[in-house]
């Protein structure tokens, strides 16, 4: 994504141009009907664009003939954040990444780091992990639909969308005691155990918003106003898609049916049945129905995980140890009271080594490299960010469309700037 | 488990004429007219909140109103955003609860800084600060929004507690005879 981009001088063009002689008299003189590149900046306050990105356009006529994504208007240093501070005091940064799915995050975060700490992870761990990961998809995708449907002036399913994620919004209030900044993670755990009876409003969830996700689909899916919105507009090739490092819904909208859940399964997806769906186009009406065709299996995977929960512990035992003493012990034992001075204070102690851990999260691949060299620190903590990669893209699709289908391309990436820019 | 190709079947006539996607859509929208309402007049009503939601931090006092916290300072070194500033301070060699020895003189959070993490209750070795049910906080200037001892005590209260070690402490102190 280049920076420089030099604003054509209008004004010393229209100069020029009346300084022009004027044609021969006698002469056949051609009508010449000369244009002008204009350039015009969208965003970074626009709300098509999502966030603070900015693009930065070149437009013949109506028609695109450049653009040009300016990124970092969100950039607050996360990397360099995460160097300061030990390893459970960056969970609240991972919140806000990717703000619309933070229970996605946080797991990522705490999956690498517990890599790199050689932690086992009990089952019922990894279950709560894949449950609130994919409540986490549902609720994403739950939002990047509606946004999807503004974009192309379908209103109704944005106020539909929004009522079932708030009732989503609900359970993740319950379960983590906030709606949006969950911070549920803890490496090597959760930070509280499931309320009683959760995972039973969580069913009745799943089970009254099959129903309602249809209705709101067939709002968009056979409208032939939406479909002459999408249908082979912003048409991302294979090829394309995969040079490109496109990752999530927008790379298997493409066609390719990467999903790490089922190629390199972590946290016990293995377990679980779903299919993974995958568009044949590439166009922006493909993102929308693999998104779609995704809430579905995500439901899928939420009853499969309901159905057999396991029981037993939610905290790795070593974690305990490494990362944060049970509370019960630190307020009636000596011996863990000092242990808990000491791993907040000094930090855990990490063994050095490097690890990268990636997940499928709802955008796309969330990765993270983490590089300890001991002690309580990471000496290096890189993310690599899905919507940061699939927007470099936008220059390729963008191209020869007009202003409008820009605005259709760019709700069908469902990018977030606060993981973009981190 | 398979990989799924999504199919895109051609429209019909009827639906390329735009008619069954508009009366669909106003079928949809008519049917949730008559539905209840799902939104709610907030400042008049307000959500019901869960138990263990992460509100604004306050300090609380045991039953008996001895403030809990000791001043230990590990809430100020755990908080990511670096909200928690707190000058630790003596308690008095006569006062009842002179055992307990430390309490602190300021303890001040700043709410412009604050990102309701909760990671100073979970670190809090004497349960004295908790996350309660202040969720929506303002004032007019940014000296209001720094909330001092006496702020967060209002807000706190008091709060049951199944330890109460430093009375056992006392207990053990006055049967024993130790002085330390």
């Amino acid at each position: 994504m280049a920076t420089e981009f030099t604003f054509p001088d209008n004004a010393a063009k229209t100069a020029e141009a009346k300084r022009r002689p004027e044609p021969v008299e006698g002469l056949a003189a051609k009508p010449e009907f000369t244009t002008e590149k204009m350039s015009l900046s969208m965003g970074p306050s626009h709300p098509s664009t999502h966030g603070v990105l900015r693009l930065q356009m070149e437009l013949d006529g109506e028609i695109l003939t450049k653009a040009d994504p300016v990124v970092g208007y969100l950039h607050r240093g996360d990397e360099k954040i995460a160097e300061n501070m030990t390893y459970n005091q960056f969970v609240p940064y991972t919140d806000r990444l990717d703000y619309l799915a933070p229970l996605a995050n946080n797991m990522a975060y705490a999956i690498a780091v517990e890599r790199l700490a050689k932690l086992d992870i009990p089952p019922r761990l990894q279950a709560i992990r894949v449950l609130t990961a994919e409540m986490a998809r549902v609720s994403s995708h739950l939002m990047g639909l509606g946004a999807f449907g503004i974009d192309v002036g379908a209103w109704t399913v944005f106020m539909y969308t929004f009522e079932e994620r708030e009732k989503l919004y609900k359970l993740f209030e319950e379960l983590t005691g906030a709606r949006l900044t969950t911070s549920y993670s803890r490496i090597g755990g959760v930070a509280r155990d499931l309320p009683e009876g959760w995972l039973g409003r969580v069913n009745a969830f799943c089970d009254q918003f099959l129903p309602i996700l249809d209705e709101v689909l067939s709002l968009l899916t056979r409208n032939k106003i939406f479909m002459d919105r999408t249908v082979d507009v912003g048409v991302i090739s294979k090829a394309d898609a995969l040079s490109y490092g496109l990752t999530g819904p927008n790379l298997r909208g493409s066609g390719v049916p990467l999903d790490l859940r089922k190629d390199k399964p972590y946290s016990g997806y293995e377990q679980y049945e779903f299919d993974v769906p995958v568009g044949t186009k590439g166009d922006c009406y493909d993102r929308y129905l693999v998104r779609g065709e995704e809430m579905k299996q995500s439901v899928r995977i939420i009853k499969q995980v309901i159905a057999k929960f396991p029981g037993g512990e939610w905290y790795a035992k070593d974690a305990r140890r490494i990362f944060a003493p049970p509370k019960d012990k630190v307020l009636t034992s000596m011996e863990e009271l000092i242990n808990n001075f000491m791993i907040v204070t000094a930090g855990p102690q990490m063994p050095a080594g490097e690890v990268y851990f990636e997940a499928e999260n709802p955008k796309g691949i969330l990765g993270f490299y983490v590089v300890s060299k001991g002690g309580g620190v990471p000496w290096r903590l890189k993310i690599r960010s899905p919507s940061f990669c699939n927007l470099s893209i936008l220059p390729k699709v963008c191209v020869g469309l007009l202003i409008s289908d820009v605005v259709a391309i760019l709700g069908s990436l469902d990018f977030v700037m606060g993981e973009c820019d981190r | 488990m398979a990989i799924v190709p999504l199919e895109r079947k051609p429209l019909t006539l009827a639906e390329r004429s735009y008619l069954p996607g508009i009366v669909g859509g106003l079928k949809t929208t008519l049917k949730h007219l008559f539905q209840p309402n799902v939104t709610m007049e907030y400042p008049e009503q307000r959500p019901a909140l869960p138990p263990g939601y992460r509100g604004a931090p306050t300090l609380v006092k045991d039953p008996h109103g001895r403030e809990k916290c000791v001043s230990c300072q590990l809430c100020e070194f755990v908080c990511p955003p670096k909200a928690i500033r707190i000058t630790p301070g003596e308690i008095p060699a006569d006062a009842p609860t002179a055992h307990v020895e430390k309490a602190p003189k300021e303890f001040e959070i700043d709410m412009l800084r604050c990102i309701y993490c909760g990671l100073c209750q979970e670190v809090c070795p004497e349960e004295a600060i908790w996350l309660q049910n202040q969720f929506s906080l303002t004032g007019y200037t940014r000296e209001e929004m720094v909330h001092n001892k006496q702020r967060l005590y209002e807000l706190g209260g008091t709060l049951p507690d199944p330890h109460l070690k430093w009375d056992k402490k006392l207990a053990a102190e006055v049967a024993g005879g130790a002085s330390h």
